[in-house]
């Protein structure tokens, strides 16, 4: 029975053997992406998990070639590499870089910004765990309303996170980037046809990835894939694309499904009362009305 | 090719890299303790659809003469493939009965 996803992929495994905890959605987006790049991708990871669980020396689990960046460096060591092997004489290969919600949009968002500015022939993909899990769960500034982490407690009076997720896809699209692209593990076909794409365009390329985290989300290890699909169908996260100075929308749920279910399943919203619910229901609203409005529908 | 576990072998000082560089692919330890439950194929009903080796996060699955077969040594029993198998090839049983 053919799938034409997998048929696309390449059958060797890149991403192997590595300690990332069981039903990682992380480790599924890294993956899958080299799945679809192949044995020339030179994969950039900053501190975070999948460089924390991928390169346990000497247990090495990527079997491209794969180095640790500085935190803050993710995009900035794409550059170099690419440069570098260009000037080498090489063409033949991709650099990709893969960091977390919180060293893409906090502290590896400078180094990102200059090589989009560039235009760096390169591929960023975050993926977005919604905080830095690497550390033991602390807010990052794509770490969603209400969500509780280590620095945003929930108690009576303050009920987790006070403030909004970071609009990373548009922030790079404001960019005028060649290709930028929203994601989730959920999607998978979705995400390998993203990635694929993105190795074909010249210049810099984006692509933002929800990968949840069983550990930091208070979800079971087998809930990742289904939280994952869930939070595009109740309209929290959406499938979109940036091209030629364009937004297209690439999956429309036709009734969102319950976002009050989406939430309660994750131990990290268990505390939310209706008027939070409410006030996430009302921001989804809105922001789908943005999106109605700019983005094309294909 | 993918990482692949090596014999083992105790590590002299010659075979400690003299910078942060080392081999790719380089396994020297399992993952299979961290399982409680693993998926057992059921290969009667398999139709190698291959969803459950899209959808691995270890990339422990691979298809074999049309059915999923799974490496034990680093599946950690997410049970991630269960609930894709939409025909309920997959079960997952306890792993010390
Ligand atoms: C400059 C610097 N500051 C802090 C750290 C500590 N640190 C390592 S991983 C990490 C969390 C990373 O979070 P994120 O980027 O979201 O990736 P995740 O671990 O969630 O995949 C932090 C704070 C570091 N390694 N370097
Ligand atoms: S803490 Fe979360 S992101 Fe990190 S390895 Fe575990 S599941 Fe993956
Ligand atoms: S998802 Fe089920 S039917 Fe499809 S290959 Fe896997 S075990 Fe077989
Ligand atoms: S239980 Fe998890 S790790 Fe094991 S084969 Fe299934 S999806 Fe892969
Ligand atoms: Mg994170």
């Amino acid at each position: 029975m053919a799938n034409p996803t997998a048929e696309k992929l390449s059958r060797d495994e890149y991403f192997y053997g590595h300690k990332a905890c069981a039903g990682c959605g992380g480790s599924l987006a890294v993956r899958a992406a080299l799945k679809v790049l192949g044995q020339n991708a030179v994969s950039v990871l900053p501190a975070g998990c999948m460089s924390a669980v991928g390169f346990n020396f000497p247990q090495l689990c990527f079997s491209n070639n794969s180095i640790i960046s500085t935190f803050a460096g993710t995009a900035s060591m794409l550059t170099g590499i690419e440069a570098g092997l260009r000037a080498k004489g090489y063409s033949d290969f991709t650099a990709v870089g893969f960091a977390g919600d919180g060293g893409t949009a906090d502290i590896g968002i400078q180094a990102l910004s200059g090589a989009i500015a560039r235009n760096d022939n390169i591929i960023y993909i975050c993926d977005d765990n919604e905080a830095y899990m690497n550390t033991g769960i602390q807010k990052s500034g794509l770490t969603p309303f209400g969500a509780r982490t280590t620095t945003t407690p929930a108690g009576s009076n303050i009920h987790g996170n006070l403030r909004p997720k970071k609009n990373m896809f548009e922030i790079a699209a404001a960019h005028g980037i060649p290709y930028a692209a929203t994601a989730s593990v959920g999607y998978i076909t979705d995400f390998i046809k993203k990635v694929e794409k993105a190795s074909k365009i010249q210049g810099t390329k984006y692509i933002h990835v929800i990968a949840p985290c069983p550990t930091g989300w208070g979800i079971q290890p087998d809930e990742t894939v289904e939280i994952a699909k869930e939070v595009v169908d109740c309209g929290l996260w959406y499938l979109a694309e940036y091209e030629n100075g364009e937004f297209t929308l690439n999956h429309k749920p036709k009734d969102f499904s319950s976002v009050e279910a989406y939430l309660k399943k994750q131990g990290r919203f268990k505390h939310l009362d209706l008027d939070d619910i409410k006030t996430i229901i009302a921001s989804r609203d809105k922001k789908w009305a943005y999106i109605e409005k700019n983005f094309a529908y294909r | 090719m993918k990482p692949y576990l090596r014999e083992q072998k105790a590590f002299s000082f010659d075979d400690v890299p003299e910078n942060t560089s080392f081999e790719a692919g380089y396994l020297v330890t399992v993952n299979s303790g961290w399982r409680s439950i693993r998926p057992v194929i059921d290969t009667g009903r398999c139709v190698g659809c291959e969803q459950c080796y899209l959808y691995c996060p270890d990339g422990v699955i691979s298809i074999q003469n049309g059915k999923a077969v799974i490496d034990y040594d680093f599946c950690k029993g997410c049970g991630i493939c269960a609930k894709i198998c939409k025909i309920g090839a997959i079960g997952m049983e306890a792993e010390h009965k």
